[in-house]
């Protein structure tokens, strides 16, 4: 099955091609749009029904000579940048759960009244963005793609938002700018060093112990901390945060849905792909230090959002709590830890989509996300009530849910790796349950305010969607081999094991 | 001299440059003789064709390998043919862009011609390989040019500017030939080969401060003419104050120039000279090259340059002026290859030299168009453009990504090889490499706020831009130049590797 995965990419395009044909008021430019996410979804589906899990390494390759680049000095001696894709089982995970929670956001972005046609069509090309992310196998493509959802994901924000949206746009375009040039210094150098940006083949060169002439540990250490810092802030580590809180307030909440569900994965993802594939003993040597953080996001995250007043910003900390979680299980580096960081991801990327999902019902018939001046909707609305509920008890880990494995596997981890930082990490969970069933409360309980009479339910769409990220969500909690046989070659890329 | 020795130079190597002095000399006359009320604009076609036969003629020369004539002090080679080639396409685009047309009473047919004379000024700089010839082809630029950014001359800002322009650029060139006299005296010489084959001399060596001092002078005085900050303080007023065609001229064709002229000028002569540190080797003590003493300056400088155009430039409210300061911003990533000493220096710069043509013509293009209607082209200008033209938006939406950097664009691979010349060279330049990432992300907050203008605030006047043809042509050439050199620069990375060796600058 040779160019899948450029199929795979290039299948966003095609609903922004057709999109740009048409008039912008054009009754069909809703359905186009959410039909330009179903093709990618199916390409996805297609892609993991072929990907044989008894192999080890990558699937799919695609590899292309690109364009050289040349030195006056030595014209034998080219640089050569390839167009490499291919996946392994942990980017194969991702673009299932970009796939299809791009296809969830399209339908609770039916809701956008305004300029319909072109929001459809950036967030058709922030897809494209995010699966070519997850499908390269080459460095200088990853950085391409990457820097493909900055520039959509600005727009959206800045043209769809809420009222500080373009503060937002730029607060989003700043951190993540630096930290994509970040990533692109390392890029560089390792290029240059080795003449190649194929991922696998840098990973393997740089495990050789003779490429230390190259690359002394020194400078390891300091490209190491670069891609740190980068996806750090793509993640975000405390303090790197205030964008995300930013974006998750004022972005739309379907863009919100990807940014909560997918985007932040591209810094996970990172970190375990590069970071702990590149440098794998730079990052034991700063293995306690990055310990430390993770349980600083988790209890900073919650703390906070335990004195939010507002649901959105609440959400928001509560990722920058789970994200904590994240750190956690790659800085534990060992099979238990690494796992729980990438089922957190995944996790985390569910269960944040099916929130925001929920949000937006609020958002659409309530008008206000303030605590405050929600509240008894159960009794008007028990199925989205119902569902909110479910959510915020996978958010905070109930047993039988994707939230539970995760957190239990990545701190099993860590408890394995550093059993004092470990314990101090736990509290962490049980805060997660006081803030979450405080907002889950908040809304769904108390005194019915009189104005929410009469509102609806929510609509078949609104529960098909739903349910579909609830089931996922309880089927990884019962069943998490699900997403462990897809995984195992993660431990096969060298990592952990 | 003998006549048989004059006719015995191989002059076809000089074609380019002929053609473009008869097409300049034949227009003055025409524009002479033409009948007052007769409309001009034929006059720009015909110094459209007169470049196209030019290009035709650069053309032909460029599998010849290097010849010189007339004592060896003009010299072909692909360093020359290189640079000769993107000013050559530049001046065509300005050309082609044309002024305005409500403008055109007062600036009557010198506009085209001058901007020829210029033009070739710009060939000799490329492709001299005397300081005097060197520098009478930096003195018919900058004359051409003073007198371009004063055309209007009922327009006070534009005189402003005319002025300020004289002033900074005579004392720059004043300062530069300067330098050169220091050359001279050093090796008697005026050939830079000669200059190169004599550095190593043991009489520089003992005066080897006085080489350095020759250096840092012909160096201040070329970064007046690139605005490499700290002298580039009149390039925002000049900018502002000339016609936006004969902006995008300056900021593109005369800062092609001189880095063509500044390379040239620190390679050859300086190259094998000796620096003021001491290196000490087993076979004695011996001292470092010139090049190697003075980087740190040089890296204060590309520093300097950066931060200071992307600093500045994020407060400006007028488009030239913001513009004029992205364009010191660009020269200072410019540096970096050179002040880095790296191996990629010829291709890094060459490559966003092309890229930056492209880009920086396109987005005055839209300045341009913006000013038919607007006295003062500001930010405030581009509001609900897309709502108005979306065809312009788009063309200037590929722009500023290209000047962001963002890949898919020429802009990136040529930033992407800068970064390499910073990060390839050992030791390597992590300084440089961090001011280039902090000048980035600082333009994206000025190149994306012109996104929220166009795309996210409402415009006053909902009627499209007037575009003319010529400037649809304009946009479409760049538009298309910039985003195919980013999807497919082997397109341009092959062509100069298999027309250009630029080592060639170096054999005497």
């Amino acid at each position: 099955m040779g160019g899948i995965l450029t199929i795979l990419i290039l299948s966003p395009l095609l609903g922004v091609i057709v999109l740009s044909l048409m008039p912008a008021n054009h009754s069909s430019v809703k359905m186009i749009g959410v039909f330009g996410t179903v093709l990618p979804l199916i390409v996805t589906i297609g892609v993991f029904s072929l990907y044989d899990r008894t192999l080890s390494g990558i699937q799919f390759m695609e590899s292309y000579q690109w364009f050289e680049l040349m030195t006056a000095i030595s014209p034998n001696e080219p640089y050569p940048v390839t167009y490499d894709l291919g996946i392994t089982g942990l980017s194969l995970l991702f673009l299932m759960l970009s796939a299809l929670i791009t296809f969830l956001a399209s339908l609770a972005a039916l809701r956008i009244q305004e300029g319909v046609k072109g929001f459809y069509m950036l967030f058709l090309l922030l897809e494209f963005g995010i699966l070519g992310v997850f499908s390269s196998e080459n460095l200088f493509l990853f950085f391409l793609f990457f820097e493909v959802t900055l520039v959509a994901m600005f727009l959206l924000i800045g043209k769809w938002g809420g009222f500080e949206r373009e503060k937002a746009a730029f607060s989003f375009l700043v951190y993540n700018g630096i930290g994509s040039i970040l990533l692109l210094i390392v890029i560089i150098v390792l290029f240059v060093e080795f003449r190649t940006m194929n991922i696998s083949e840098l990973t393997s060169l740089l495990q050789e112990s003779a490429s230390y002439e190259f690359l002394s540990g020194n400078t390891r250490m300091w490209l190491f901390l670069l891609l740190l810092l980068g996806f750090g802030t793509k993640l975000p580590i405390v303090p790197l945060h205030t964008w995300m809180v930013r974006v998750h307030i004022e972005a739309p909440i379907a863009v919100v849905m990807i940014h909560a569900g997918v985007l932040l994965k591209i810094g996970a993802y990172g970190l375990i792909r590069f970071g702990a594939g590149f440098f794998p003993e730079q990052l034991k040597e700063t293995a306690v230090i990055l310990a430390i953080l993770g349980v600083i996001n988790l209890l900073y995250g919650a703390f906070i959002a335990l004195v939010q007043t507002e649901l959105r910003a609440v959400l928001a900390y509560s990722s920058i709590s789970h994200m904590g979680i994240v750190i956690i299980g790659v800085a534990s580096f060992n099979t238990a830890g690494l796992q729980g960081a990438v089922f957190q991801t995944i996790s985390h990327g569910l269960i944040a989509a099916l929130l925001f999902l929920l949000v937006g019902v609020i958002v659409d018939r309530f008008q206000t996300t303030k605590l405050a001046d929600l509240g008894g909707v159960a009794s008007q609305t028990p199925l989205f009530a119902g569902f909110f509920l479910a959510a915020g008890l996978a958010s905070l880990g109930l047993p039988g849910m994707s939230g539970f494995i995760s957190e239990f596997l990545a701190f099993l981890g860590l408890f394995e790796a550093m059993p004092v930082i470990g314990s101090v990490g736990v509290i962490g969970l049980i805060l997660t349950a006081v803030y979450m069933l405080r907002a889950v409360l908040a809304v769904t309980f108390g005194e019915r305010k009189p104005q929410f009479d009469k509102q609806k339910d929510l609509s078949a769409v609104e529960l098909v969607s739903s349910a579909i990220l609830l089931s996922l969500i309880i089927w990884i909690g019962v069943y998490p081999a699900v997403l462990s046989n897809t995984l195992q070659m993660a431990r096969t890329l060298g990592i952990g094991g | 001299m003998e006549i048989n020795q004059l006719l015995d130079y191989q002059w076809s190597s000089m074609m380019p440059e002929f053609t473009i002095l008869l097409t300049a000399v034949a227009l003055s006359l025409v524009d002479l003789f033409m009948p007052k009320k007769r409309n001009r604009s034929v006059i720009i076609w015909f110094a459209l064709s007169g470049i196209a036969v030019a290009i035709v003629f650069l053309i032909f020369q460029f599998d010849d390998g290097v010849v010189t004539i007339l004592n060896q002090t003009y010299r072909l080679d692909s360093f020359a043919k290189a640079f000769k080639l993107l000013m050559l396409i530049g001046t065509g685009l300005v050309l082609l862009l044309g002024i305005k047309t409500n403008d055109l009473d007062e600036v009557k047919g010198e506009y085209p011609y001058l901007l020829l004379t210029g033009l070739l000024g710009g060939m000799m700089m490329a492709s001299s390989a005397d300081l005097i010839t060197l520098f009478v082809g930096l003195e018919l630029l900058s004359l051409s040019s003073y007198i371009l950014v004063g055309i209007r001359k009922k327009n006070k800002l534009a005189n402003e500017a005319a002025f300020k322009y004289i002033v900074n650029g005579g004392i720059a060139t004043a300062i530069t030939l300067f330098g050169m006299s220091y050359l001279f005296g050093l090796t008697g010489e005026t050939n830079i080969y000669e200059i190169q084959a004599l550095m190593g001399s043991d009489i520089v060596t003992e005066n080897r401060y006085i080489a350095v001092f020759a250096f840092l002078m012909i160096f201040v005085g070329l970064a007046f003419k690139i605005t490499a900050a700290p002298f580039h303080m009149w390039a925002p007023d000049v900018y502002q104050g000339a016609e936006t065609p004969i902006t995008a001229y300056l900021s593109v064709v005369s800062k092609i120039a001189g880095f063509a002229i500044m390379l040239r000028l620190i390679m050859v002569p300086f190259v094998f000279a000796p620096g003021t540190g001491k290196v000490i080797t087993p076979d004695g003590v011996s001292y470092e090259t010139l090049l190697v003493s003075v980087r740190p300056y040089l890296v204060l400088l590309a520093v300097l340059t950066i931060l200071i155009g992307n600093l500045i430039a994020l407060k400006q409210v007028n488009a030239k002026r913001l513009f004029a300061y992205s364009s010191i911003a660009h020269a200072g990533y410019l540096l970096v290859p050179l002040a880095a000493l790296s191996e990629l220096v010829f291709d890094a710069v060459w490559f966003y030299l092309a890229a930056y043509l492209l880009m920086n013509l396109g987005a005055f293009a839209v300045i341009d168009a913006l000013g038919e209607e607007n006295n003062e082209v500001t930010v405030a200008s581009f509001a609900g453009l897309f709502k108005r033209s979306p065809y312009v938006t788009i063309a200037m939406t590929i722009y500023l990504l290209s000047l962001a950097g963002i890949p898919l664009t020429a802009g990136f691979i040529g930033k992407f090889e800068i970064f390499m010349s910073a990060l390839g060279t050992e030791p390597k330049r992590f300084i440089l490499a961090l001011t280039m990432l902090a000048g980035t992300v600082l333009s994206y907050i000025y190149y994306f706020g012109l996104f929220v203008q166009m795309y996210f605030r409402k415009a006053e006047v909902k009627t499209p831009v007037l575009a003319s043809n010529r400037l649809v042509a304009v946009l479409t050439i760049t538009a298309a130049g910039t985003v195919l050199l980013g999807i497919f620069p082997s397109i341009a990375l092959t062509f100069i590797h298999d027309h250009f060796q630029f080592l060639e600058i170096f054999n005497p």
